[in-house]
């Protein structure tokens, strides 16, 4: 059981939630994720740390209510306990000084990147973070991300907020103009798709951190196998991250739908 | 009080069978099928044991129970007394009652067999023994433990056979033992992997209250390795590890189209089923339905998918394996079982590709028909492809059921473990010590694939190891 500290909405359906974890804020490093399970008979979903705070002994979740389980999740209310919560789970993302690196996220993907471009920073990177969204309502963390990158590119497909265009555009006007060499994509399956294909038109290497259906998220179950460089990986225990380039989005996205007509 | 009963009259008696719950009514629930010996049954066939001056039977126990002694207890009807002679030797009788392959193992070496007569049903015994002790004859803490001996801190990784036996091992001399479970219940394979049918939940939580009676602290939702570090681990004081971490990781096949929605492990379906509840109508976690499910290989995993196939209402729920029936590696009882619940067998097949529609959904699959040919390394005639001999079923859910490898974040994550190529921990074979010294391991994390009862075993084995180790290092200060 761990005590939800605080709840905040980043959007109308993006919850931000600090949770009492000291000994996962203590373990955890940028990429790595948890999976919790709200009530007795609940499903265990995977969820990608945004924040930790040590001292605190609290790690911060941003939950999009996209089914039964994240609205749950998305209705408890600060006091409130999450029945389970267990990680930190994953590899961390491997954080160097590459020189450029480009943070390319689509709507609640900002979340899980956010700890990767402060790392990125830290090390000693340029950081350029092309945030994207449907809509302005939609791009959270633009604060955050401000203050660990060089430079914040906003893009909107309907143009409310920052520039109209997906998120490939602002990726691709970036390498236009500088060397870029490497490249984080985190958000939809479909988004990290295209990203992969951008930046491989360019020969940037690029990582893309996977949410794919899962267990128990240690290696158990296989649900979240995905096809990368033509070998199956299971996303819990060889990932998240995986070479953008090698991996099979199109499998992935079909995959992530196999339970849809059983809920 | 039978004492006058001569060996001619007991062995006249013929073996006890089990009662059961009738197939068509047990395939669409999940009670357990096996109902238990009633009392009479059970003191009756507790008078079949010919009570051996060297009992065979015991050394076919990967624990080594006094099998001739509880039985005796049994026939008259000291049932407390006989429970306190299993626990003597395992942490989990009504478990090992219930899921031990005897038929390979005390059983197969029962004297009865030389009389050309059927064995002592030594597990239904056993099961009735632990079923039907009184609750309050907790796990015996030995007398006159050497002090200090609850000072010394020991982690256990895992919950699951191994970890449970050794753990209680432990207690039982007196130490401080913790087990550090991933899962949000406790009981590992035990509860996610063997179905409620065949082994119910609440016979395992009533072990593990036994334990935690005994003094066994439980820590779930715990990750050794990610949670708490080989560092972590050493600064809280723990002077002793047992890794048993189980074989978590599904294999596939690598074969064309097995990544599409619709093909799973059989980790996945049964996990699904046994731990999270999909079953029910009040769970959240969803599970796949289908009228066509094929389950593939024919193992007791196998086994247990495909029972319970049928009882999320396949209509038609199939196993897959590449040899003959006779080479199956499942309990005879879980085939014959399999068979009475309307699980068809499709033997000599092998699959070497799935097809799938536009959404990615598994829709057919593609098998080869297989002859036997000459024995292979397991002894076991190996599958040969007849030429040309190819069909393509439809199937709406394919579950792959071929085995699983050591779970990779414990060899990943500590340092200074000695691994194998197949991702094993490797130890010393007479008392399961890794390469770290103060660092033991059993189970499926050292043997890749076997047997509950093998993985109790090492926890036993491990146990009396460890405590030796560190006796001798408290003699030696």
């Amino acid at each position: 059981m761990n005590k939800i500290i605080q709840k905040e909405y980043l959007s109308a359906n993006v919850v931000k939630l600090v949770v009492d974890a000291p000994l996962i804020a203590h373990a955890r490093r940028a990429g790595h994720f948890v999976i919790i399970k709200v009530g007795t008979l609940g499903e265990r979903i995977p969820l990608t740390i945004a924040e930790a705070d040590v001292k605190a002994g609290t790690i911060t979740l941003v939950v999009q209510e996209v089914g039964k389980s994240s609205r749950k999740l998305c209705a408890l209310q600060a006091g409130e306990y999450i029945t389970d919560l267990v990680g930190p789970l994953g590899h961390a993302t491997h954080i160097e000084h590459f020189g450029t690196v480009v943070c390319a996220c689509g709507g609640v993907g900002t979340a899980p990147l956010l700890p990767i471009a402060q790392a990125m920073k830290q090390a000693g990177n340029r950081v350029i973070t092309v945030l994207a969204a449907r809509t302005k309502d939609l791009i959270i963390l633009e604060r955050e991300m401000r203050q660990c990158s060089d430079e914040v590119i906003v893009m909107t497909d309907d143009g409310s907020y920052g520039t109209k265009g997906l998120v490939t555009h602002g990726v691709e006007e970036v390498i236009q103009r500088e060397k870029v060499d490497l490249c984080v994509t985190i958000g939809p399956a479909v988004m990290m798709k295209f990203v992969s294909l951008l930046t491989k038109k360019y020969d940037i290497p690029t990582v893309a951190s996977l949410n794919t259906i899962m267990v128990d998220g240690t290696g158990m179950c296989g649900a979240c196998r995905v096809t990368v460089g033509g070998k199956t990986r299971f996303v819990c225990v060889d990932g998240p991250e995986f070479d953008a380039h090698q991996v099979d989005f199109d499998e992935m996205m079909l995959r992530l739908n196999a339970y849809k007509e059983y809920e | 009080m039978n004492n006058e009963l001569k060996n001619k009259d007991r062995i006249a008696i013929p073996r006890v069978k089990m009662p059961e719950l009738a197939p068509d009514y047990r395939s669409r629930c999940y009670e357990e099928v096996q109902q238990g010996l009633t009392a009479e049954q059970a003191l009756t066939e507790a008078q079949r044991c010919l009570n051996c001056p060297k009992p065979t039977c015991m050394e076919g126990c990967p624990v080594g129970i006094q099998i001739p002694k509880f039985i005796k207890l049994t026939e008259q009807n000291r049932i407390n007394e006989a429970a306190a002679v299993l626990k003597e030797t395992s942490s989990l009788p009504a478990v090992c009652g219930r899921v031990c392959p005897q038929e390979k193992q005390c059983e197969s070496r029962c004297i009865y067999h030389k009389l050309n007569k059927e064995p002592v049903a030594i597990g239904y015994l056993e099961r009735y023994v632990a079923d039907n002790a009184s609750p309050q004859s907790p796990v015996q803490i030995g007398d006159g433990c050497p002090s200090g001996r609850s000072e010394i801190k020991i982690a256990v990784v895992g919950s699951g056979p191994a970890g449970l036996s050794f753990a209680g091992d432990m207690a039982k001399r007196g130490y401080d033992v913790t087990v550090f479970e991933a899962l949000h219940e406790i009981g590992g394979v035990l509860k996610y992997g063997i179905p409620e049918f065949r082994l119910p939940n609440r016979i395992v939580d009533v072990e593990i209250e036994n334990l935690k009676a005994a003094g066994v602290k439980f820590v779930t939702n715990c990750i050794i390795g990610k949670t708490l570090s080989q560092d972590d681990l050493q600064q809280s004081g723990f002077q002793g590890i047992f890794i048993g971490s189980g074989a978590g990781l599904p294999n596939f096949m690598n074969i064309e189209g097995e990544n599409l929605s619709g093909v799973l492990s059989s980790n996945e379906y049964l996990t699904r089923v046994n731990l999270m509840g999909a079953n029910r109508p009040d769970a959240d976690t969803p599970v796949m339905y289908g009228k066509r499910i094929a389950v593939i290989g024919g193992g007791n995993t196998a086994m247990d998918a495909v029972r319970t196939a049928r009882r999320l209402g396949a209509e038609q729920a199939m196993i897959v394996y590449r040899r003959s029936e006779e080479e199956m590696p499942a309990r005879l009882e879980e085939i014959h079982h399999a068979k009475e619940e309307g699980v068809i067998f499709m033997n000599l097949y092998n699959p070497i590709r799935y097809l799938g529609d536009e959404k990615g959904r598994v829709r057919q699959m593609v098998l080869q028909k297989m002859e036997l040919g000459e024995p292979d390394a397991s002894g076991r005639r190996s599958p040969k492809a007849i030429p040309n001999a190819i069909e393509t079923i439809d199937i709406d859910v394919a579950i792959v059921a071929i085995g699983v490898s050591p779970n990779p974040i414990i060899p990943q994550a500590f340092q200074g473990l000695q691994v194998s190529n197949r991702g094993t921990i490797v130890v010393n074979q007479d008392n399961l010590q890794t390469a770290l010294p103060h660092i033991y391991a059993g189970g499926d994390i050292v043997r890749g694939g076997a047997t509950v009862i093998l993985a109790m075993g090492d926890g036993k084995k491990a146990a009396a190891a460890m405590d030796e180790q560190l006796t001798q290092r408290k003699s030696n200060e």
